[in-house]
């Protein structure tokens, strides 16, 4: 459990530093999604409509964005070796890893969606389904992006290769994080898509771990 | 406890690297690898570490086997390789601090081993700031905060000056003293004394051309 957290708290530390690109995501998340009212116009009732969907794909592309960084440099300085040698399983090291990516990525994305909301014009009663849904579903980016970044890992300038091979993936992280926002718009319980979306994070937090670790016992071969 | 390799075999990509290994390091024991450039010391280092699958044959280390138990006889390996696995943007205490949180020794040991490899004076500074031969040392020092029984260490002394050298001879002493062994390829003389030595030589090219390297396992 000592080593869990050690391997946690360095990580988190890494992210923040200068060069962790920590606060990438989030800035990308906030920029893309100010972006929209730009490009589509300021009618209410447009903006009001999209903004589930919008901020869904910004938080998509934004995990994506910093996905390579979870297993990438590790890889590179040798790191992961030593990872694979210490009394770690290297299933906990994964999930460590996924947890500090979720926690530097997702969490605040998660703070910052209300805001982002408002902006897009969606009315409060969508906010609650917004923020329990981002919460419910972004561990699930965290965790599928974890299989791909260990697929790719051994791959130079691999990122874009990543968002080809994990964009699919997001998929039904997608269509329920955004179906969880337009039930509330149109007055109909967000529950069922809600209940889907934590069902899909419990799914990819059983899975990615053992998905991941195998990959990565590959590429360092 | 010893190691033991029996007919040990490598492949990489479907080419052969090396086949039909055997020797046998004892307990209190050290032995140098040497061979010519590629010939697969690095490779075979990095197969006992359990990072690379066994093609053939098998290692024994004490009760464990590498071929039907790697995760076992991982356990009681300590590897420093080419990559000295040093995060740069941490400061060197937090480097070593971390290894031993995650193996589970206590801190007073990895502020031991700075201390012992002269990088006590410097702990506070980041790594950014190593020279190469710092780095390595702290590479190294990330064996004193592991109790493992077998060292592998590949080209130990690349970049260290001749008291770091001299130290990694002492460290190899006291480790084999304490009943540990080690595996060191190397280039250059050790400091060792006469030390038992697993020479290296490229298999022949037949043996390494038969068959189709698909079905010989370089998709697994």
């Amino acid at each position: 459990m000592r080593g869990i957290a050690s391997l946690l708290t360095r990580d988190l530390a890494l992210a923040l530093r200068l060069g962790g690109g920590g606060g990438i995501g989030v800035a990308f998340f906030v920029l893309a999604v100010v972006l929209i009212p730009l490009g589509v116009g300021r009618e209410a009732a447009t903006l009001a409509r999209i903004a589930g969907g919008v901020l869904w794909i910004a938080a998509l592309l934004a995990a994506l964005l910093s996905l390579d960084r979870i297993f990438q440099a590790d890889f590179e300085d040798g790191t992961l070796d030593q990872l694979m040698l210490s009394p770690l399983a290297l299933e906990q090291v994964v999930l460590a890893k996924s947890i500090a990516h979720w926690l530097t990525t997702g969490l605040p994305m998660v703070v910052i969606a209300p805001i982002l909301g408002a902006m897009l014009q969606l009315p409060n009663s969508a906010l609650p389904a917004l923020m329990i849904g981002m919460a419910l579903g972004t561990p699930a980016l965290s965790l599928i992006g974890a299989i791909g970044a260990a697929i790719t890992v051994g791959v130079r300038r691999g990122g874009l290769l990543l968002s080809i091979l994990v964009l699919p993936l997001y998929i039904p992280t997608l269509i329920l994080g955004a179906r969880a926002v337009e039930q509330s718009l149109l007055a109909l319980s967000p529950w069922p898509a809600l209940g889907l979306l934590a069902a899909l994070t419990l799914f990819s937090a059983a899975l990615a771990p053992f998905a991941a670790a195998a990959a990565l016992r590959i590429n360092t071969r | 406890m010893d190691l033991t390799l029996d007919n040990l075999a490598c492949r990489r990509a479907g080419r052969l690297v090396y086949r039909d290994l055997c020797f046998r390091v004892e307990a209190s024991q050290a032995a140098a690898l040497r061979g010519p450039n590629g010939v697969g010391k690095s490779t075979l280092l990095r197969q006992l570490a359990g990072l690379i699958p066994v093609a053939g044959g098998d290692a024994q280390l004490g009760k464990a086997s590498l071929a039907s138990n790697p995760q076992g006889f991982q356990e009681q390996v300590a590897y420093a390789g080419h990559l000295d696995a040093v995060k740069s943007a941490l400061s060197i205490g937090e480097n070593l601090m971390l290894w031993a949180g995650i193996n589970g020794t206590d801190a007073a040991r990895a502020r031991a081993a700075l201390a012992r490899f002269g990088l006590d004076a410097i702990a506070a500074r980041p790594a950014a700031q190593c020279s190469a031969g710092q780095r390595r040392r702290l590479g190294l020092a990330r064996l004193l905060v592991a109790d493992r029984p077998l060292w592998l260490l590949d080209e130990p002394t690349v970049s260290l000056d001749a008291d770091a050298s001299a130290l990694i001879a002492d460290l190899v002493r006291e480790h084999i003293a304490a009943g540990g062994m080690a595996l060191i390829a190397t280039h250059v003389p050790l400091g060792l004394g006469d030390i038992p030595t697993l020479e290296m030589t490229p298999p022949d090219a037949a043996a390494g051309h038969q068959g189709d390297p698909f079905l010989a396992g370089a998709w697994a």
